[in-house]
């Protein structure tokens, strides 16, 4: 409870934000189930507003942004740097219990009151409306300092703890990848804290700056918003991709195409990433001058996202491949990131999204960045490092089952809402026209297999620990650091202090060990 | 053990295997074991430092960009309001700032340079001036804030002034005037408290060339405060 | 061959060496330019945006100085002032966009509204109404030049 340790509280993490998945997806499985049928089923309107409030509030706070970073980047990348812990184990501590009380106060938020506004608390609804908005903004802005100390954490660790003759460009990429996730944690989400605060006083106190009734501007707080939010989708995307990056070559057994594009890549989504938030808004009265430079600005930014594409279909190309189901995840989050991705490209376009803006088309999109993006690569990582965690390796097999389950599950469930939202079917609605019927029970009925697969995966991983730790060191014939010491590593990491001699997926001169699967 | 062909493990005395391996160098009691050296441990203290420092300016960032269209949105609400703040008090919030930042740098040269305890005094003497010229901000700001109670100057649903230049969306200023100078306020709050943590860990003589991080890293975010009175003060008070 | 590292470096030196009196003259300085600006702010340059652009200037040379010197920036490691450069960028960026939209919407309720509590000033949503909601008057605030 008092671990300075990264390995420690990566696990630690890791455990709370499985929990908070679980949460958030029973959270999911109601609201497809209510929509099963138009009208009220078992919820109302009002609890179909909660349910979806909340499923969205808790995925986006509690699970996915610190996922990768905090679960698996904690474990990971000191090791990978071949130090003995990040740079301020006790920050790192304090970080993971300041995620606890945040999450306790979300949690208490959904008991005494609940939330209806959306996880995007848009005025003046939330401005106006009772439940415990309040609570959650509050809860928001408790967990925006967890994400801050992280942040200011894992920069600190790659300016300074690498190991001698690891240079910027000997980092491995999952390195760069949460580095620069870490910049935008560190600029973004300071402001996601004054906006919650600014809330809560128009709630409180009627300051007027976002309630229209007393002169106040509510697209405003759409701005303020969306400057954190924004950025806030590539703190979740950016870990996902640093791991797919990872995970290709050591399945491949070759070494990454374009390194250093790659690497500049993840720094240049960080930063362009921070000039596209009003593509959120272009519905919602913006100027068109603004809108405009929004959307030119949003294709701009998709640019370093193709190259990252591009670059590991090339690694791959007559590459000596194996389909382990690390290497499963990372294919299917090439085709999934792939249509999310350019179904954002579609909606970056302005004159397409007056008509897609707030339907089932924005769902689809979303959830194919960051469910089939971040969701899908973060079970890749977890199936890739777990061995290096636990020292244990899980059954294969079951584990190949489980993400069949969770790609056709997940293609079920989302696919249909791209039909459906250029139909017509707005978001947010607990009810809809007959003519949606058939393919809101479809994407239902989706969900169910995706959540079968979801807990196969869970039970397999999980179920795994209980045998004895006989993991290999190196069972994927990983070139990194973590590969080179024991699964799961002694408390400081590594027996000497590792020098660094040749660049990172070398294949020419990295002997795969015999234990290698 | 697999072998490894990229990374060599040179076995040199990491710090976790124990300080008996024949070395002789002694271990600074604040150097933490992850860092190679003290200089590499100050070196990211500072950027951590720094990164925090970046947050804080997003922070009250975020009240300025909400104060500049609210401005151009209420013109003459924000015009009438800030008359009624006393500029030479505010002038003399900065003076008190602008002095005990340099009080406190003060403090960092002569932690910096103290050897065998010889600049201690001056260390303890320039944190507690930098402490008395913060609390006599705190106080110009108390004056400052009883004067708008007891006019009705008060943020939001509070607001009550029904003076003759009362205007419409006043109360919108003064929401702006509590939000920015309460935050930085307490911000100044929590300095006093570093201040304090400093001064008596200066008494107990824990700070030395050797070693002087906190005195630094505290110096920093004080002058930091610094920085974000130095825009607050005429935004508030001086531009019309 | 380990590398015996001295953990005693007296890191903080270098940038330390030089005398206490420069901090003052910069202090005396920064206390000149606090009374330029108070100066500067009784004269009216013309428009309220040319007296917010003189008085922001101002106040950033006063920054700059605290950051360069008083923070030593000035004597560190890069790495640090472009933590504080590149933030306070993107603060410009965000304010930038911002203002720029702020045009594309403006007050709409009419001159005589007082306060908070008043009753709202915005015409009903209720389509039950029997009255056709009032238009509202004339917007409230100035137009910006």
């Amino acid at each position: 409870m008092t671990t300075v340790d990264h390995k420690r509280l990566g696990v630690m993490y890791l455990w709370a934000v499985l929990l908070a998945f679980l949460v958030g997806g029973v959270f999911a499985l109601l609201v497809r189930l209510e929509l099963m049928n138009p009208g009220e089923d078992f919820m109302t309107a009002e609890q179909y507003n909660q349910a979806f409030t909340l499923h969205g509030a808790i995925m986006v706070f509690l699970f996915i942004i610190p996922s990768i970073p905090a679960a698996l980047g904690n474990f990971v990348m000191p090791l990978m740097l071949g130090a003995k812990d990040v740079a301020f184990p006790r920050l790192n501590l304090a970080s993971f219990w300041v995620y606890v009380a945040g999450a306790v106060m979300a949690v208490t938020s959904i008991v005494v009151g609940g939330v209806d506004t959306g996880w995007t608390f848009y005025t003046p609804y939330s401005t106006s409306t009772g439940g415990a908005v309040t609570m959650m903004t509050l809860s928001v802005f408790v967990l925006g300092f967890s994400s801050i100390f992280t942040g200011i954490n894992f920069i600190a660790t790659v300016h300074k703890l690498r190991a001698p003759g690891m240079g910027w460009f000997q980092l491995p990429l999952f390195v760069w990848g949460i580095y620069a996730t870490a910049i935008i944690q560190v600029l973004a989400t300071p402001v996601l804290g004054i906006t919650m605060v600014l809330l809560i006083m128009e709630r409180a106190f009627n300051i007027g700056i976002f309630d229209a009734q007393i002169g106040g501007d509510p697209v405003l707080f759409q701005h303020f918003f969306w400057f954190y939010s924004h950025p806030a989708v590539y703190i979740m995307i950016l870990p996902g991709m640093a791991i797919i990056s990872e995970i290709i070559p050591t399945f491949s057994r070759r070494t990454i195409f374009g390194y250093r594009l790659i690497a500049l890549s993840s720094v240049a989504i960080a930063l362009i990433g921070f000039l596209v938030w009003g593509h959120h808004m272009f519905t919602s009265g913006q100027s068109a001058l603004a809108a405009s430079i929004f959307s030119f600005l949003t294709f701009l930014v998709a640019i370093p996202s193709g190259i990252k594409i591009f670059n590991w279909i090339a690694t791959m190309y007559k590459a000596s491949i194996s389909l382990n189901t690390p290497m499963l995840y990372a294919t299917s989050f090439l085709l999934l990131f792939g249509i999310g991705g350019l179904t954002g490209i579609f909606l970056g376009a302005l004159s397409v999204d007056i008509h897609l803006h707030d339907t089932y088309f924005v769902v689809a999109h979303f959830h194919y960045v960051m469910m089939g993006g971040t969701v899908i690569a973060f079970l890749g990582g977890l199936h890739y490092w777990w061995p290096k965690m636990f020292g244990r390796m899980y059954n294969e097999t079951v584990a190949r089952i489980a993400c069949a389950l969770v790609f056709i599950g997940f293609n079920m469930t989302f696919l249909t809402q791209f039909f459906m939202g250029s139909q017509g079917m707005p978001r947010r609605y607990y009810t809809y026209l007959d003519q949606f019927q058939p393919l809101h029970q479809f994407s239902t009925f989706g969900s169910w297999v995706l959540g079968a697969g979801l807990l196969i995966a869970a039970v397999n991983l999980m179920g795994a620990l209980r045998g004895p730790k006989n993991a290999p060191d190196n069972p994927w014939g990983g070139t990194t650091l973590e590969w080179q010491t024991q699964s799961p590593p002694i408390t400081h990491n590594f027996a000497g202090q590792p020098a660094i001699e040749h660049n990172p997926y070398d294949y020419r001169y990295f002997k795969v060990p015999s234990d290698a699967v | 053990m697999s072998q490894a062909h990229d990374a060599s493990l040179i076995m040199q005395d990491g710090h976790g295997d124990g300080h008996g391996e024949g070395h002789a160098h002694e271990h600074h009691p604040f150097h933490q074991h992850h860092f190679t050296t003290m200089e590499q441990q100050f070196d990211a203290s500072k950027i951590g430092m720094w990164l925090f420092l970046a947050t804080e300016i997003l922070l009250f960032g975020g009240l300025f960009v909400g104060y500049g269209i609210m401005q151009s949105r209420h013109l003459e609400a924000f015009v009438a309001g800030h008359h009624h703040l006393d500029w030479k008090l505010g002038a003399l919030n900065t003076c008190f700032l602008l002095i005990s930042s340099f009080t406190m740098v003060m403090a960092v040269w002569a932690a910096s340079n103290n050897r065998n305890g010889n600049k201690r005094g001056v260390l303890i003497t320039n944190l507690l001036l930098t402490l008395g010229f913060a609390g006599g901000f705190m106080v110009v700001k108390y004056f400052e804030y009883s004067h708008k109670l007891h006019d009705g100057l008060l943020p939001g649903k509070f607001f009550s002034y029904t003076g003759p230049d009362a205007v419409p969306n006043m109360f919108v200023f003064f929401s702006f005037y509590f939000m920015m100078t309460g935050l930085h306020g307490f911000h100044v709050l929590g300095g006093m408290g570093a201040i304090t943590y400093l001064i008596i860990r200066s008494i107990k003589g824990d700070y030395s060339s050797e070693y002087f991080t906190p005195v630094d890293l505290i110096g920093l975010y004080w002058h930091l405060v610094d920085l974000i009175w130095i825009y607050l003060f005429p935004l508030l008070y001086l531009i019309t | 061959m380990s590398t015996h590292t001295d953990t005693l470096d007296h890191s903080g030196e270098h940038t330390h060496e030089h005398g206490w009196k420069g901090y003052l003259y910069i202090l005396l300085i920064l206390l000149l330019l606090t009374v330029i600006t108070v100066g500067a702010a009784q004269v009216n340059f013309g428009s309220s945006t040319a007296n917010v652009v003189i008085a922001m200037t101002i106040a950033t040379i006063k920054a700059s100085l605290v950051a360069l010197f008083f923070m030593h920036l000035k004597d560190d490691k890069p790495i640090n002032g472009l933590i504080f450069v590149s933030t306070l960028l993107f603060l410009a960026v965000f304010l930038g966009f911002c203002l720029v939209d702020a045009d594309s919407r403006w007050d709409t309720r009419p001159a005589t509204y007082k306060g908070p509590l008043d009753q709202p000033a915005l015409p009903s949503l209720n389509v039950d109404a029997a009255a056709a909601p009032a238009k509202p008057a004339a917007p409230a605030v100035a137009p910006k030049h």
